[in-house]
């Protein structure tokens, strides 16, 4: 009887976690979609943002949110599959040990804190070492790119470790060089996995959104270089919802949903990854 | 001359003594055996002579010479393309039967398709394989028998030209007939190569090998001609052993 009971609630709890996914998504959509096409495409997709006045141009913005991910992406890949592979082939256990929470740490930091050390010390250190306003898709990519250290870090270490020993032994008996049994054998063998890290790490990126508005600038326009302001999708919803009405609010429902639509298929493009062992 | 020459070694791991102070020669382009029952330090033996030991953090003493040269004045990599070593389960790599060949050839050099080609074909032929696969060199290699993927494994090794081919009880998990196909190979092959090999299988050690050292405890006991090891033993434990009364 009691088992029963159990079941109900547990089953009651799991289906509402789908429901609650179903409603958001419904919701978003409902909300967003119809503007897109009330709208037109070619609005949409242009770079003229004046919402109050008809101009739903989200271009800039897209271009913005791509940015800042490849760029978080080019600070963060390298450092984390450094990293990972550091402590997956060539550190001691006791290193491991210690190293890896203190990285996974860096995902339970607040992003207003990054945020906050981004406007602190990064912002006013490129101002006066490269010029231009400091606050740039620079100083996002590189913050960002420390925020999803900790998602590239782990998921390929794991993949790493997950590597059969005896591949490593196969390896060295012909002679290979640690370094060696690295680049031509295991990350090849834990490509999905580290892929998968990488693709994780891309939606953390492309949905941060308090960091990024301290210390990308916010200008509305597609940035020139890297040293320029720019704003991302997040930053627009983040920044505008409060005040937005009408089809403005529709609009930033629209950001939204495009949003959401590029994180599903990352998601989706990472569980294919993973998935096929 | 001796092709490997041991001397006075010793092999610890974590404080546990492996090998005490083993004395042993192997000569040029023979099969020596090297039986003994568990923990008598047989693949301590092996790893000590490539230096494989040292992935399992193990320490040596003592003295280990290659055509008289000490293997520790051996860059890694040449020591370990010139003395080979066969594991007891097949350690395919992952990829295809050409890759799992080419794998060790491209570490130490560029090589093109054409030799890539050529060293397939030497290697399988000689490992006894090459009719076997010839259809499917791009398949994944974890797909053949475990029999096939061990004469793989052979075939990985002879594709880097070894000196010595070290073999770590390499028909422990494989059935009579692929068993039989690995012995014929060996036998093929002595004539090129030095051979080393491990087995916990004395009639085997009977039927390929020229002389025969037998092991117990980290000690060699004693080491002979093969024939004379199997019928007249110096020791009795080498005599219990072989006659099946311990280990």
């Amino acid at each position: 009887m009691k088992d029963k009971i159990a079941e109900k609630v547990l089953l009651f709890i799991a289906l509402s976690a789908i429901l609650s996914l179903a409603l958001i998504t419904f919701f978003i959509f409902q909300q967003g979609i119809p503007l897109i096409f009330k709208a037109g495409l070619a609005n949409f997709f242009s770079v003229k943002w004046a919402p109050t006045r008809a101009g739903f141009g989200i271009l800039s913005m897209i271009v913005g949110s791509l940015m800042v991910t490849i760029g978080a992406l080019a600070v963060g890949v390298p450092f984390g599959l450094a990293g990972a592979i550091f402590l997956a082939e060539f550190s001691s256990k006791a290193i491991q040990k210690t190293l890896k929470p203190v990285i996974e740490l860096l995902a339970g930091i607040p992003s207003v804190v990054y945020g906050f050390i981004g406007i602190v010390i990064l912002v006013p250190f490129i101002r006066n070492t490269f010029g231009g306003p400091g606050f740039s898709v620079l100083a996002a990519s590189i913050i960002l790119g420390i925020m999803i250290l900790p998602t590239i870090v782990s998921i390929s270490y794991d993949a790493l470790r997950a590597v059969p020993s005896t591949y490593r032994e196969g390896s060295y008996a012909v002679g290979a060089t640690k370094w060696q049994t690295v680049v031509m054998l295991l990350i090849p063998a834990a490509r999905s996995g580290i892929v998968a890290g990488i693709i994780l790490g891309m939606g953390r990126a492309i949905g941060e959104t308090m960091a990024v508005i301290m210390i990308a600038g916010n200008a509305l326009k597609i940035p020139g270089s890297i040293l320029d302001s720019v704003r991302t999708l997040t930053s627009t919803i983040a920044l505008e919802l409060g005040y937005a009405a009408g089809d403005h609010r529709a609009a930033l429902f629209a950001c939204g949903s495009i949003l959401f639509f590029i994180i599903i298929i990352l998601n989706i493009i990472a569980i294919r990854i993973t998935g096929r062992k | 001359m001796a092709k490997i020459s041991i001397k006075k070694l010793c092999l610890y791991y974590n404080g546990h003594q492996a090998l005490r102070s083993i004395n042993l020669d192997v000569t040029d382009k023979e099969i020596m055996a090297v039986i003994g029952p568990a923990n008598s330090g047989k693949s301590s033996l092996l790893r000590a002579l490539n230096r494989m030991y040292e992935i399992d953090y193990a320490r040596i003493s003592g003295e280990i010479l290659l055509d008289g040269m000490d293997i520790f004045d051996i860059p890694i990599n040449d020591l370990r393309r010139r003395i080979g070593i066969v594991f007891a389960t097949p350690v395919v790599l992952p990829g295809s039967i050409r890759k799992n060949l080419s794998y060790g050839p491209k570490l130490h050099r560029r090589i093109g398709k054409a030799e890539v080609d050529e060293l397939v074909y030497n290697a399988l032929k000689s490992a006894n394989l090459w009719d076997e696969v010839k259809d499917r060199l791009d398949d994944s290699a974890s797909r053949l028998s475990g029999g096939q993927q061990q004469r793989l494994c052979i075939a990985r090794t002879l594709a880097m030209h070894p000196e010595v081919i070290l073999m770590d009880e390499p028909c422990s998990g494989l059935d009579p007939v692929s068993t039989a196909k690995i012995e014929a190979t060996m036998l093929e092959l002595k004539k090129d190569y030095t051979f080393v090999l491990v087995t916990n299988n004395t009639k085997q050690a009977a039927r390929v090998s020229d002389r025969t050292a037998f092991f117990l405890l980290g000690e060699l006991i004693e080491v002979g001609k093969t024939q004379k090891i199997f019928t007249r033993p110096v020791d009795t434990r080498t005599d219990d052993y072989i006659r099946g009364r311990f280990g």
